[in-house]
């Protein structure tokens, strides 16, 4: 056998086995309603039809997912169980009653829960109650909205594969929930080695309005991996704020995807926050398919030491006369690499679209790397679309104004750092999770 | 209090200041003016510490100091300060903490205890009545959409918590309505003592009404070419500066 073929065998087999890995998790589905068992049992085929992505493929161009594959993660077992109300409350946001799901490794835990404080008009489950409370919606909506096909989703056909459990939120008509719903997804010692695919779906109906908070956290220093997939729904009128904290383990890996479509005059609000992991990638996708709708896709992405931070969102002007505002920043110190991809498709009959996006990245040491890449493909004529991109160190003119007041250079340093961050963290309109960010950025950054 | 000798500085390889000699005694007050581009600014940004720029020749004693040898934020916590011809801004930074983060430093370079938050806003409150300015200026970013005339206010409002023992002005009466032009001049009255100096760079007479200077030198092409009293300041106003940068008029 010449030495190619045998490379080209050892690469398949590789490949193989790391599909293998997952296969292992997988059993023929038998209970559950028919068209779940169909979505499940297609999502596993597409997944090993595809394989996981390479480098090769565009969308993983600049982050390797070799090392979650290398990790060989096997299904999670059960949580220890010994996760109390107390360990929960450092990751809550408010002292009050904020209707609370709390999962611990993938696993519901409604003893750490709270859903009775629900206002009317609004129903918040997790997604294996809601198959037997709504499953006219769920079968309607899940795996309806996230985009499976190819390659580059692997890990959302893995998800719906093999997804346990996750949040259900309904949202009627007209409803303007004033607290926020927040989702804690929290790994604890008994995660490692195990990996979890939590699933959220969120319907928000026509005018209705609505606050979730999606925080990826843990107790423990595990190595352990995390495969999300997000989908929403939000009606005509309606607005979805949604922010989403991943704050994994440093020897974590996490891929989570978001994906959302948009009715007419509709306004999908996104913050993403990402500091944790050794490996993670966000993707957050939303189509603006009615007319005279806005979405506003922010983030915030610190990282330090040996972590990698990519960041993939697609903004997609289907209908005419809608808006995107983009602004993701990152501050990468020590040998860390960010990934920030931006795509804005606007479709031929988008006309009047108005975008605009910015990433903006502060390096910290000369040993950290960014890579940023905007995407904008554009079919319509009549539209007003920009994107910039900076790269960039402390600025010499703010530093000096600073010093000029006898504020010490290391201080300056440490003050602008915490600013740069903070120009972001302050669009975030909920202020319980604007002043926890900030004041972690601050301690974070002011030592 | 300063001395300034035989003072050179480059940016990049142009010479723009060409040997400036000028010593500043505590409780004067000294105005510098001239044409566009003749290097007031830099004078002033040099004695700052400005990294942009080249000290290349001369010597800058300041209270028996070797001035050029300090850091930027050491010249500030020997008591000098510059009030930016172009403040710069710094969004995500609240003028608040800004101030106290500054005020702290000096502190505690002089060895003096820092003052918490609440001690602070007593000093904030106090000050910002001098300068007329309204509270809620300390909630916002370091300069970051201030008008014109507020970034001035904001630049007098530093000097008047931080209490330099020689403050530099750039230019800062540039911008100003009559009413502010009086309370930036009140607040510069104020502080005036025995013990510390302050050097105006203007373009106009009318900011030296209110701030009356005991010596005013005009800079042109980078040298100190005429220093007189209070009334150079009309003659100028008067007269413009042809008749002193013209070269036969250059004696230095
Ligand atoms: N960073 C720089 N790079 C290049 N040239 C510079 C720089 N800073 C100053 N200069 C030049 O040096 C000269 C002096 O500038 P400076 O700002 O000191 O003038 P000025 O007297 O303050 O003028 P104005 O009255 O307009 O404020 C000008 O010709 C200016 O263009
Ligand atoms: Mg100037």
């Amino acid at each position: 056998m010449s030495v190619e073929a045998r490379e080209a065998r050892e690469a398949r087999e590789a490949r193989e086995a790391r599909v293998a890995v997952y296969r292992r998790q997988w059993s023929e589905p038998i209970d559950g309603p028919a068209w779940l068992r169909v979505l499940r049992a297609e999502s596993m085929a597409r997944f090993e039809a595809h394989g996981f992505p390479t480098q090769k493929n565009e969308d993983w161009h600049f982050t390797n997912p070799a090392p979650i594959l290398e990790g060989a993660f096997g299904a999670m077992k059960p949580a220890l169980g010994t996760l109390t109300a107390v360990d929960i409350a450092a990751f809550k946001l408010s002292e009050s009653d904020w209707p609370t799901l709390v999962f611990v490794n993938g696993r519901y835990a409604p003893h750490l829960s709270r859903v009775d404080t629900l206002p009317s008009g609004v129903r918040v489950m997790n997604l294996a109650s809601a198959l037997h409370e709504e499953p006219t919606l769920l079968e309607h909506y899940l795996g309806r909205i996230a985009s499976f096909e190819g390659q580059a989703f692997a890990f959302s056909s893995l998800n719906t594969a093999l997804m346990k459990d996750g949040a259900f939120l309904h949202v009627a008509r007209d409803t303007n929930v004033e607290t926020p719903i927040q989702l804690v997804y929290v790994s604890d010692a008994g995660a490692e080695g195990g990996v979890s695919y939590p699933r959220n779906l969120f319907v928000v109906e026509r005018n209705a309005l609505v606050s979730v908070v999606e925080q990826y956290v843990t107790t423990d220093d595990a190595r352990y991996f995390t495969d999300s997939v997000t989908e929403a729904v939000i009606g005509d009128g309606a607005t979805l704020r949604h922010y989403r904290v991943q704050r994994e383990g440093r020897r974590a890996f996490h891929v989570g995807h978001v994906e959302t479509t948009q009715g007419r005059d509709s306004h999908y609000v996104s913050f993403s926050f990402a500091a944790g992991g050794l490996l993670s990638r966000t993707n957050v996708y939303t189509r603006l398919a009615g007319e005279g709708c806005g979405a506003t896709l922010n983030g915030l992405y610190m990282i330090d030491g040996d972590q990698l931070c990519d960041h993939q969102t697609r903004i997609e002007h289907v209908a005419p006369n809608c808006y995107s505002r983009e602004m993701y920043k990152g501050v990468l110190d020590g040998s860390s690499h960010g990934v920030f991809n931006g795509k804005v498709y606007v479709h031929p009959e988008a006309q009047k679209t108005d975008g605009k996006q910015t990433n903006n990245t502060l390096l910290l040491s000369d040993r950290a790397r960014i890579d940023t890449k905007p995407q904008l493909e554009i079919f319509a004529d009549d539209v007003k679309c920009t994107h910039g991109a900076t790269v960039g160190q402390i600025d010499d003119r703010m530093a000096f104004y600073m010093k000029s007041r006898g504020v010490g250079a290391e201080t300056a340093r440490q003050l602008l750092t915490y600013a740069f961050a903070a120009d972001v963290l302050e669009t975030i309109e909920l202020d319980e999770l604007r002043e926890s960010l900030e004041k972690g950025a601050l301690e974070r950054f002011t030592s | 209090m300063l001395k300034i000798k035989d003072l050179t500085a480059t940016v990049g390889d142009k010479e723009i200041l060409r040997g400036i000699t000028l010593t500043v005694n505590a409780g004067e007050v000294h105005a510098i003016m001239g044409p566009n581009g003749s290097g007031k600014s830099t004078l002033a940004q040099v004695l700052a510490g400005h990294p942009g720029y080249a000290v290349t020749g001369g010597t800058v004693e300041y209270e028996g100091k070797d001035l050029l040898d300090m850091e930027p934020e050491e010249r500030a916590h020997a008591g000098l300060f510059l009030a930016f011809q172009y403040p710069v801004e710094i969004p995500g930074v609240s003028n608040a903490y800004f101030l106290r983060t500054a005020y702290n430093e000096i502190r505690k370079a002089r060895g003096a205890e820092e003052v918490d938050p609440m001690d602070f806003l007593d000093i904030m409150t106090e000050k910002l009545k001098m300068v007329e300015m309204d509270e809620s200026m300390l909630q916002r970013s370091v300069n970051a959409g201030f008008s014109g005339g507020e970034k001035k206010r904001n630049e007098i409002l530093q000097m008047a918590v931080l209490e330099p023992r020689l403050a530099i002005l750039d230019e800062t009466d540039s911008g100003l309505d009559i009413d502010a032009l009086r309370v930036v001049a009140d607040g510069v009255n104020k502080l005036r003592r025995e013990d510390n100096a302050t050097i105006v760079v203007t373009h106009y007479q009318r900011l030296l009404n209110y701030i009356v200077p005991d010596f005013v030198h005009v800079l042109a092409g980078g040298r100190i070419v005429k220093s007189g009293g209070k009334e150079l300041a009309h003659e100028l106003e008067a007269k413009g500066y042809d008749w002193l940068v013209e070269p036969a008029g250059v004696s230095a």
